[in-house]
């Protein structure tokens, strides 16, 4: 990656919620211009507390970045408003979806656009293209949101960040809940987006395999910490990961009697 | 036949003072998911604030008698719930982003006694009168069609006509504006409105400045009708069980809710009240919310709690 092109850049933060608990330890990565970024890891290994830092929605939940910086194009960002931020076209897509249950899917879609300025016709215009790449959507335009499938929802919720016209979006665990099928659905359209709308995303998932299926880039986040980093392809080789995350071995499936957890310990905790 | 009629008519002019609190409450329950005690409060330091600014401004500016006094002093008030909301939004709301529903409300219950203490060392705590020059005068109507006719008080009949469209420029706002959904969106869901850019901070304000004018609009028909007085605040108690009936979620709701229990008070107080020596007026609604929360805890029109199993 070239220094040039980088569109976010986090560096070494450290997250305190409460004031007390301390579930960052200084991470740090970033994410180029038009990329799909991973970052990976399993539960309470801090990947929504890292999107939530870069995306400023921490405060409701009782957290505070207390060191390091976050940039987008080299701007200090830690300050803005979720508002602002989404202005600046960075939004989130939270995890399990949080559509807005009472409205019908095209008000949840039409909500997305509340921060742009630029006219009805604009707006339309979006919601058209949205529904060009969640054609379900389109069928499901008037059933109120809390009523349609998992799958639906998320792609609600998508459709609804993308209706800001963002240029990156930060997108947390987009497989939850759902079933492989609408999960490889989702992933298509995720990289779709990325290829033919040059949209940035940077992605927290535990579905592995799935995501270093679509990101270029990954990132592996152990107890706050990032552990390890590389191409998508480098890390789907990587003997490690696949032990740990993938549930393979060189010598093929590996019973979980075998499995060493000690190894895993010597080898990325100091 | 004639008094039937007469009392069903008193009973829904009262029913539409009943909704107008309600709306209150639907509001800033709709839009924020808080359950607002201090709408109560907020009615009283309204209809105060104007009782003493329709005195205190035709003073001021040699306005007396005329209707423009009576006008700027509306305005003034308005301008106050404005402040009064904003005061709001900035000192206690804007600390409580995502807390759980009984921290507002108990929050809420705070800003009803500060409101009630503040409002009688600005404005006094002594019994006003406002007079926003509605017309006081009975009419009888179907004088034909009835022996004696109908006694309808003009007042009443105004009132309500206000609280209609009121109630009819509300619904507008929450259907068909970005504004309007976009309270909704922030009812359904915090954070997620968050996440996708709309101002937390902005939307409570426009949300308490609405609930405020409302409160105005219902301070001043209350305060014209019984005069401004500390017990006005207890009003909101009597809307209780209003927006349980109708659905804490609907605006058309808190109205049908406010006829009904006005309806329901005057009838059975009259008809069924001699039977067991009377007082039925007092406990009627909220037996009568007692029984939708058993059968239909959404209430009439509110919208359904839903749940994905």
């Amino acid at each position: 990656m070239s220094t040039a092109n980088i569109l976010l850049r986090v560096n070494s933060i450290e997250v305190i919620y409460n004031h007390v608990i301390l579930v960052l330890k200084g991470v740090s990565f970033s994410v180029p211009e038009g990329g799909v970024v991973a970052l990976l890891g399993g539960n309470g290994a801090g990947k929504t507390t890292t999107l939530r830092a870069v995306s400023n929605l921490l405060h409701g939940e009782r957290g505070e970045v207390t060191k390091g910086s976050i940039e987008l194009r080299d701007e200090r960002i830690e300050a803005l408003t979720p508002a602002d931020l989404v202005k600046r076209g960075v939004i989130q897509v939270m995890e399990g979806r949080h559509c807005f249950g009472h409205l019908s899917i095209e008000e949840n879609l039409l909500t997305g656009a509340y921060t742009r300025r630029d006219g009805k016709a604009a707006i339309n215009e979006t919601l058209e293209k949205v529904y060009s790449y969640f054609p379900r959507l389109k069928t499901r335009r008037s059933s109120q949101a809390a009523y349609t499938s998992g799958g639906e929802q998320q792609m609600c919720a998508v459709g609804r960040a993308l209706m800001a016209k963002p240029s990156m979006v930060l997108l947390d665990e987009p497989s939850m809940g759902l079933a492989p099928q609408i999960v490889d659905e989702v992933f298509g359209i995720v990289k779709d987006l990325n290829q033919k709308e040059g949209v940035t995303f940077l992605l927290a998932e535990q579905n592995t395999n799935m995501a270093l299926r679509y990101a270029d880039f990954g990132y592996i986040l152990e107890n706050g910490r990032v552990v390890m980093e590389g191409a998508a392809k480098e890390l789907a080789a990587n003997e490690d990961v696949k032990e740990f995350y993938l549930g393979l071995s060189s010598a093929g499936r590996k019973s979980f009697k075998d499995v060493k957890h000690y190894r895993r310990r010597k080898r990325w905790l100091s | 036949m004639g008094f039937f009629l007469e009392t069903l008519i008193g009973g829904l002019m009262a029913g539409m003072l009943y909704s107008l609190v309600a709306l209150g409450f639907v509001l800033i329950f709709k839009a924020s998911g808080v359950f607002n005690f201090a709408q109560g409060a907020m009615v009283l330091f309204a209809a105060l604030a104007m009782a003493r600014f329709a005195e205190w401004i035709p003073g001021w500016f040699g306005l007396e008698g005329s209707y423009l006094g009576t006008a700027a002093a509306f305005v003034v008030a308005g301008a106050l719930m404005f402040v009064v909301a904003w005061l709001i939004e900035r000192l206690v709301l804007r600390h409580l982003v995502n807390q759980e529903g009984a921290t507002l409300l108990m929050a809420t219950l705070g800003i009803a006694y500060v409101l009630e203490g503040v409002g009688s060392s600005l404005f006094g705590s002594s019994i006003y009168t406002i007079d926003v020059g509605m017309p006081k005068d009975p009419v009888f109507l179907f004088e034909g069609t009835f022996a004696g006719g109908l006694l309808i008080n003009k007042e009443d009949f105004i009132a309500a006509l206000i609280a209609a469209v009121l109630v009819g420029l509300l619904t507008l706002f929450f259907q068909k504006t970005t504004t309007g959904r976009a309270l909704r969106a922030v009812a359904d869901d915090h954070q997620a409105a968050q996440s996708i850019g709309i101002p937390l901070n902005r939307i409570w304000v426009i949300v308490w400045c609405v609930a405020g004018l409302v409160a105005l609009v219902a301070g001043v028909i209350w305060g014209s009708k019984l005069g401004v007085q500390f017990s006005l605040s207890t009003v909101a108690l009597r809307a209780l069980p209003v927006v349980i009936l109708g659905g804490l979620t609907s605006v058309p709701g808190a109205i049908i809710g406010g006829l009904i229990i006005g309806v329901g008070e005057k009838l059975s107080e009259v008809y069924i009240g001699p039977m067991v020596g009377g007082g039925i007026e007092i406990w009627f609604a909220y037996v009568l919310a007692l029984v939708f929360l058993l059968f239909r805890p959404q209430g009439l029109f509110g919208e359904k709690i839903i749940d994905r199993v």
